[in-house]
C-alpha cells in the first residue's frame, strides 16, 4: 500500500453542528417554549412560532458496525428527515417535522432490531468503557456487561415504569471513565499488583509511577540486582493507578477482580447538589459472557426503587430520605465494614447526631 | 479464511437489545473487502481469548498523524502472533459537531472513508464526546485523517493536552436552553487546538457546556472547565398552564411533587391555584420547570455560570467542579472574547501550577481556592461557597482592605456584582 502523503493537517477542530440541523430547528434555534412526551422514546417541541419538531429514540449497540450504522441512515431517510443525532448514553435521535410519520419510523427501527425508549423515567440506555474490546488497562468487558444487562431490562427502557429516570453506567477499572450514574457496576480489584520485577527497568519511569500511588505505597527497590519497584501490601488500596504507567505492575487477576456496585450518583442539579455514587456492593463474580451475579443485583435494586421510591425522586433522592438502614434492608444487600468511608473527608459521612432509624 | 471459534461471544448474540458481536460477525462474514473480514475475524479471536481467560491483551504504543502529537490512541495486541491481522488495532478520536448533529449524509461520508481504510467499527461517541473509529493500522491512520480532514474533520485530543469538548443538544430543540451552547463550545475548544494537538500541559484538560443547570453534559462532574445556562431575573410563569397542571393532575400531586419538592422551600400555590415563587431565593434547580414545562421557563436574562474542577477518580478522588463566575452574560462579541480570555488564563494558570498528572481540580484543592481566584483576579463572591470556614485557624491580617473591597465591589454594581 502506498505511503500515505505527508500533508499537513487543517486544524479545523470542532466542526459547526447548524450545518447538519434539521431546518425546523435551525429556523427555532433559541426559540422552543415547551416539549410534551408523547410516548416512551418520543419527544415533541414545540416552539414559540408554532412549528413543532418530533423526536425519536433508540438505543443502539454503541460498538457500531458500518452496515447497523448504514441502516440507521437509511431508515432515517425512508422515515424520517435525514437528519439524526446521537445522545451522550450512544442512543441515536431521529428529528422528523411531520408528527404523522413517527410511528412508520418507530415501526421500521423495532422491525430491524433497535429498541424505542430511553426518555423520561425509563432506565436509559447503559453509557460504557471500552473493555476488553479496546482499552489498555481493563479487567473486564464493556459492551458484554452492557449488552446482558440491556437485554434483561429492555422492557424498563421501552416504558416508564420507574419514579424518575435511571442512568446506569459500567467501569472496566477503578479510573471509572464511565463516570457518576444511578447504579454503577465497576470492576474492583481486591489484590495488589504483581509486579515483574525482570521487565520494570526497562519498560517504566519508575519516579512517575511512584508519584502517582494515591497512598504512597510504592517504593524503589533493587530485586535480583535489577532497579524495580515494590509495593506496600499494606497500604496498597488495590485502585490499579500505577499499571498504566508501568503495565509490569499487572493488576488485572482474573479470579480476585470483582465487580462492585455503586448507587446515588447524579450529575443533574435537580432538587438537590449532584451527588456522587455510593458503593453498596462488592465481591461479585467477573463472570462472562453474561455476568448474571450483577445484574441480579442491579434488577434487586431497581425493584427496591421502583417499589419504594416517590414520582420523580431519583436513586440518591430516595435513599437521601429513607436513609441507609432502609437501603439495606429493602435490599437484603450485606452492610459491611468496606462501606464506612476511610479516604480523607470522611468525617462528613459519619452520622454525627441522634437522627437514627430502627 | 479459517474462522476463530467464539462459543462465549456466541452468547452474547441472544436476546432482544442490539447485539455488538452479531454487527462484528457480519463484518467478518458478509463484508466485500477481504481486509475487514481477516481483521474482524482476528479481532473476534482475541475477544474470545480475553472472555475465557478474564484479561485484556491491548498495549499502548506512540502513534499519531504528521503535524500532531496526539489524538489516536494506539493499540498494539501482546497475542498479535495468534491474531496478526487485527495486530494493529488504533483508534482515531475524531472531534464531532457541536451538539452532535449528523445528517444522514455526512454519516454515509464518513462511513465510506472508514471503510477504505479502517475496520468497520465505530461508536458515536466515546465518554469525552470523540467520534472514535476504532481499528486501523498505522499506516492507515494517516490516510483515513487525510480523507476526512479534507471535508472538515479534525483529531480531538489524547494525552495531557485539551481535550475534545461536548455540548447539549440546547437551542437547537430544547426549551430550557439559557445560551448557544454550540457556540460557546467551539469558540472555546477551537481556541486552544495547539493545546489539543501537541500535548504539552500537566494532564487533561476538558470543557464541556450544558444549557441549563439539568447538566445533561454531566459538565459539572466531569469537566475541568463546565459551562451551565442560567438566569438572573425571575423565572417565567403562565399561571394558565398552572392551573391547567392542577386540574389535571390533581393539587396533590402538584403539592407533592413540585411545591414541597423546591429544595429552597422558594414555591408556593394559593388558594386560587396560582404558583407564588420567592425568585431570589430560587437556585435554579430545575425541577420544577422539569415537572411543568408548558407552565414554567427560565428567565429572559440569561447567561452562563462557570464552575472549575470536576474530574473522575484518579488520583485524590472524585471531586465536582466548583463555582467561580456565578453569572456571566453572553451576549455580544466582547462577552465571548472575556469568556475565551478567561479560559486561556486559566490554562495558563494549570500549565505553570500543576504537578505532572495533577487535574486543575487537584491543583485548586492542593494551593486553595483563593490563590487560584487571586491569581486570575477573580473577586470572591458568597455563591462560591456552601458555608464559610469552620476552622478557627485562620490569619485575618488586612482585614479591612479585604472588607473595604467587598462595599466597593457593591456600591460599583449593585445587581452586577456577579458579574466577571
Amino acid at each position: 500500500m502506498a505511503h500515505a502523503e505527508r500533508r499537513l493537517p487543517i486544524e479545523s477542530g470542532c466542526p459547526d453542528g447548524i450545518q447538519y440541523m434539521h431546518p425546523v430547528m435551525k429556523k427555532n434555534f433559541g426559540r422552543w417554549r415547551y416539549h410534551e412526551d408523547p410516548r416512551p422514546g418520543v419527544l415533541r417541541h414545540v416552539a414559540y412560532s408554532g412549528d413543532d419538531i418530533w423526536t425519536v429514540r433508540a438505543g443502539t449497540q454503541r460498538i457500531l458496525d458500518l452496515f447497523t450504522l448504514r441502516k440507521l441512515c437509511e431508515i432515517g431517510d425512508e422515515f424520517a428527515d435525514g437528519y439524526v443525532r446521537f445522545t451522550i448514553r450512544s442512543n441515536i435521535e431521529f428529528m422528523l417535522s411531520d408528527g404523522k410519520r413517527v410511528e412508520p419510523l418507530i415501526e421500521a427501527l423495532e422491525s430491524n432490531g433497535f429498541v424505542v425508549g430511553g426518555t423520561r423515567n425509563s432506565v436509559a440506555a447503559i453509557s460504557h468503557t471500552q473493555g476488553w474490546l479496546h482499552c489498555d488497562i481493563p479487567a473486564t468487558d464493556a459492551s458484554g456487561v452492557v449488552k446482558s444487562m440491556m437485554d434483561q431490562l429492555v422492557d424498563e427502557f421501552r416504558q416508564w415504569n420507574m419514579p424518575n429516570r435511571v442512568h446506569i453506567t459500567t467501569s472496566c477499572c477503578q479510573i471509572n471513565c464511565g463516570g457518576q450514574g444511578d447504579i454503577a457496576i465497576n470492576i474492583q480489584h481486591t489484590k495488589p499488583p504483581k509486579i515483574d520485577h525482570t521487565l520494570v527497568a526497562n519498560v517504566c519511569e519508575r519516579p512517575s509511577v511512584v508519584a502517582r500511588c494515591p497512598v504512597a505505597a510504592i517504593r524503589p527497590a533493587m530485586v535480583n540486582g535489577k532497579p524495580s519497584l515494590e509495593v506496600d501490601e499494606r497500604k496498597c488500596v488495590c485502585c490499579g493507578a500505577c499499571y498504566p504507567p508501568c503495565p509490569p505492575m499487572q493488576i488485572n487477576d482474573p479470579e480476585h477482580s470483582k465487580l462492585a456496585v455503586w448507587i446515588g450518583g447524579n450529575h443533574s442539579n435537580a432538587r438537590a447538589r449532584p451527588t456522587f455514587q455510593k458503593l453498596v456492593a462488592a465481591g461479585i463474580p467477573n463472570n462472562p459472557p453474561r455476568w448474571p451475579e450483577a445484574t441480579a443485583i442491579v434488577k434487586r435494586i431497581l425493584k427496591a426503587y421502583q417499589t419504594h421510591a416517590r414520582d420523580w425522586e431519583r436513586i440518591n433522592d430516595w435513599v437521601e430520605r429513607i436513609g441507609w438502614t432502609r437501603f439495606f434492608e429493602l435490599t437484603e444487600l450485606p452492610f459491611t465494614k468496606f462501606h464506612i468511608d476511610n479516604w480523607r473527608g470522611q468525617q462528613k459521612s459519619l452520622n454525627a447526631s441522634s437522627h437514627l432509624r430502627f | 479464511m479459517k474462522l476463530h471459534p467464539t462459543p462465549m461471544l456466541d452468547q452474547l448474540e441472544s436476546g432482544e437489545w442490539p447485539s455488538f458481536i452479531t454487527g462484528i460477525k457480519r463484518l467478518r462474514d458478509t463484508h466485500p473487502d477481504t481486509r475487514i473480514r481477516e481483521t474482524t475475524n482476528d479481532l473476534l479471536g482475541q475477544l474470545e481469548h480475553s472472555y475465557e481467560t478474564r484479561k485484556g491483551y491491548w498495549k499502548g504504543g506512540t502513534v499519531s498523524v504528521f503535524g500532531y502529537g496526539g489524538g489516536i490512541i494506539p493499540r498494539f495486541s501482546e497475542v498479535g502472533d495468534l491474531f496478526p491481522k487485527s495486530r494493529e488495532f488504533h483508534t482515531l478520536r475524531v472531534q464531532p459537531p457541536a451538539g452532535n448533529y449528523y445528517t444522514t449524509d455526512i454519516l454515509r461520508r464518513l462511513s465510506d472513508s472508514w471503510e477504505k481504510w479502517g475496520s468497520g467499527l465505530v461508536t458515536f461517541h466515546g465518554q469525552t464526546g470523540n467520534i472514535m473509529f476504532i481499528g486501523a493500522t498505522t499506516e492507515n491512520t494517516q490516510h483515513f485523517f487525510n480523507e476526512i480532514n479534507e471535508y472538515g474533520f479534525d483529531l480531538g485530543g489524547a494525552g495531557p493536552c485539551v481535550r475534545t469538548a461536548q455540548s447539549c443538544v440546547g437551542s437547537g430543540r430544547c426549551e430550557q436552553s439559557c445560551a448557544n451552547e454550540h457556540e460557546i463550545h467551539r469558540r472555546l475548544v477551537n481556541n486552544f487546538l495547539d493545546e489539543m494537538h501537541r500535548p504539552a500541559l500537566p494532564y487533561k484538560f476538558k470543557f464541556k457546556v450544558s444549557g441549563c443547570p439539568n447538566d445533561c453534559m454531566n459538565a459539572i462532574e466531569r469537566a475541568d472547565f463546565a459551562v451551565i445556562g442560567t438566569w438572573r431575573d425571575d423565572m417565567q410563569v403562565d399561571q394558565a398552564e398552572v392551573r391547567r397542571y392542577v386540574s389535571s393532575k390533581g393539587r396533590q400531586y402538584i403539592i407533592d411533587n413540585v411545591i414541597t419538592r423546591c429544595p429552597t422551600h422558594a414555591l408556593s400555590l394559593t388558594d386560587d391555584d396560582t404558583l407564588q415563587v420567592d425568585n431570589p431565593n430560587c437556585v435554579r434547580c430545575m425541577h420544577c420547570l422539569n415537572v411543568m414545562p408548558k407552565a414554567l421557563s427560565p428567565g429572559e436574562d440569561r447567561g452562563v455560570s462557570l464552575l472549575i474542577g470536576g474530574k473522575r477518580t484518579l488520583k485524590i478522588g472524585d471531586r465536582f467542579g466548583t463555582v467561580i463566575v456565578p453569572f456571566m452574560k453572553l451576549e455580544d462579541e466582547s462577552d465571548y472574547e472575556r469568556l475565551v480570555e478567561l479560559a486561556e488564563e486559566v490554562i495558563d494558570f494549570f500549565a505553570e501550577n500543576a504537578l505532572e498528572h495533577e487535574r486543575i481540580g487537584e491543583m485548586i484543592e492542593r494551593i486553595g481556592l483563593v490563590n487560584f481566584l487571586e491569581a486570575l483576579n477573580i473577586e470572591m463572591d458568597p455563591n462560591m461557597i456552601v458555608h464559610p470556614r469552620e476552622n478557627s485557624y485562620v490569619r485575618t491580617d488586612h482585614w479591612e482592605e479585604e472588607a473595604q473591597k467587598w462595599f466597593e465591589r457593591r456600591s460599583g454594581h449593585s445587581r452586577s456584582a456577579n458579574v466577571a
